[in-house]
């Protein structure tokens, strides 16, 4: 539904030239090749300047990309201009992180804008707005401002508007960071409904990693205007294969391991050393008893020192970093064992044994 | 009192309401659309035109430059051929005119620069031709710093009209002059200067109401 093929966007800095060489120029985004497959939620999740929102404006040319293509369901937007491509972005909504609505309309006079653009007459905006301002819970303000309605309230508003032209699209430019938690949480069941009952497509970028893990199918992660990882949330969220990745998942998780320990970790294993490990279980690992099992069959004593269980969409998952006791052959023993029966086992470092 | 100099007060004070009246609906419907040209042809903008905005701008700030005394005189054969004479009330309304249009087209230009440009942003994601973006979310969106600034040109060419009346082009200030200040009649200055002064009251209070009425923000 959205297909970007070598997307890349190079800005000029603007400023005199001290040696007399090419334009300073900044690379926003680097050959970018992506695809989100109809009814798909698909989020990009990255650091603030890692080229999230120029992304998402190159995916309506809000941003025109200094190379390659993009297509949304099948038309190449990059070949349009001028008014052809002002009737392809009515096939596409877009949401903000600041809303965007205009104050001196009223919360009916908003949603009906995009259908004024499309030059439709007033009876029928009024038959199409009126179920919209339903869908989003907001009928009642119908003749209210903006500046009277809550953030929440003002992106309810601004999704109806985005919904209004009825596209296959909808683009969400960090539309949720404005809000509270609470009302993020309600914004995204909005959008996961919409998802549900239109089969809409939605591209959505974000900083926050609760974003993904409640409404997302599929991520991918943003780093210096790189694609650098892509995967099922699930996936994404038991093993991320890229060290940002699991920044953002530790991060997400606030699981590492305690100050104390970190600066006592020693990157080899020495001969009375014990292994810190970080271990990820989903599926069936997750109600095994594994950890007593090591104690049995392995011999290996585990100390915890931080353990928690998140549900991913229909996914469970348990995290848990622990120290592994015992002699250097019983713990790789273990860690055999453990990686035998699906746990995902990353060795954070070794420390000294205090016995 | 006698009534004649009454009539005379009256038909200076109409004097000077028709000068305002006319000079200001004229510079308006050039002013504001010009401040637009000024605001949408800068560069990013949505009808991004470099040349011509500069072009545009030194035009209009020569036309700010030029003192208000200076312009009246040196438009004097303009204003004989458009109006026929170079005294009264029409005559004076054609320098009054000249001298508000680029007042107002900057001050529009500035209204509209108030604009959050994430507004501009959502229509054009909605497929919002230029025109649409000028026409449905610039001018309403800066309806309340557009009736600011005709408000604030409105009691500027309240005075400046007092100043046409120096060079005989009739109204209070006119008034003010010939009778309060040449005659030595210090009642018909303070008349005078009283009446402009309720008149800019009152055209302050109408601004105010409608800044107030149109703005949602």
């Amino acid at each position: 539904m959205i297909r970007l093929h070598n997307v890349s966007k190079t800005y000029a800095i603007k400023g005199r030239r001290d040696d007399g060489s090419a334009p300073r120029t900044v690379q926003a985004l680097k050959a970018i090749d992506f695809h989100v497959p109809q009814g798909q939620i698909h989020g990009v999740i990255g650091l603030s300047g890692a080229g999230k929102s120029t992304l998402v404006r190159c995916v309506n040319l809000l941003e025109r990309p200094t190379t390659g293509t993009v297509a949304i369901n099948g038309q190449e937007l990059t070949a349009l201009s001028g008014q052809a491509l002002n009737e392809a972005r009515h096939g596409i909504g877009m949401i903000f992180q600041h809303f965007n609505l205009l104050t001196n309309r009223t919360v009916f006079a908003n949603v009906a804008l995009p259908l004024e653009l499309m030059g439709m007459k007033r009876a029928a905006i009024r038959e199409r707005v009126t179920p919209l301002l339903e869908l989003v819970g907001l009928a009642d303000k119908a003749s209210q401002h903006p500046a009277q309605l809550s953030g929440g309230q003002k992106q309810r508003v601004a999704i109806a508007r985005a919904l209004a032209s009825r596209p296959k699209v909808l683009l969400c430019d960090e539309a949720t960071s404005a809000l509270d938690p609470q009302t993020t949480g309600s914004i995204l069941a909005l959008l996961r409904d919409i998802n549900q009952k239109l089969g809409l497509t939605i591209l959505l970028i974000t900083h926050e990693m609760e974003v993904v893990k409640s409404i997302c199918h599929r991520v991918s992660l943003i780093s210096g205007g790189e694609l650098v990882e892509e995967a099922d949330v699930g996936d994404f969220f038991t093993a991320p294969r890229t060290q940002l990745g699991r920044e953002f998942l530790n991060d997400f998780l606030k699981l590492e391991p305690p100050r104390a320990l970190i600066e006592r970790l020693e990157e080899a294993p020495g001969e009375h050393s014990h292994p810190v490990v970080r271990l990820a279980f989903s599926g069936d690992a997750v109600s095994t008893p594994l950890i007593s099992r090591l104690a049995r069959e392995c011999g290996v004593d585990v100390s915890i020192l931080q353990a928690k269980v998140e549900s991913i969409q229909e996914r469970t998952l348990g995290l848990m970093i622990a120290e592994l006791m015992g002699s250097p052959a019983k713990t790789r023993e273990a860690l055999d064992y453990l990686e035998s029966h699906d746990l995902h086992v990353e060795v954070l470092g070794h420390v000294q044994r205090d016995d | 009192m006698s009534s004649a100099m009454i009539d005379l007060i009256l038909r200076a004070t109409l004097d000077t309401l028709y000068m305002v009246a006319v000079s200001g609906t004229i510079a308006a419907l050039i002013g504001i659309p010009l401040g637009v040209l000024l605001y949408v042809t800068r560069p990013g903008q949505v009808l991004a035109q470099p040349v011509t905005n500069a072009v545009l701008g030194v035009i209009t700030n020569i036309g700010r430059s030029i003192p208000f005394i200076i312009l009246m005189v040196a438009i004097i054969p303009f204003t004989r051929a458009l109006v026929g004479t170079s005294i009264g009330t029409n005559a004076a309304a054609v320098p009054l005119t000249i001298a508000a249009i680029p007042f107002i087209a900057r001050l529009v230009e500035g209204a509209l620069n108030e604009i959050n440009p994430g507004l501009v942003e959502a229509a054009q994601s909605m497929g919002a031709t230029p025109w649409q973006i000028i026409t449905k979310v610039l001018l309403p969106e800066a309806r309340g710093g557009i009736f600011t600034a005709l408000t604030v040109t409105v009691v500027t060419l309240v005075s400046y009209s007092a100043m046409a009346g120096a060079v005989g082009g009739g109204g209070l200030g006119d008034l003010g002059i010939r009778y309060g200040y040449n005659r030595f009649n210090p009642t018909i200055m303070l008349i005078t200067v009283a009446i402009l002064v309720v008149m800019v009251q009152g055209f302050q209070s109408l601004g105010d109401y409608l800044v107030r009425k149109s703005d949602h923000k």
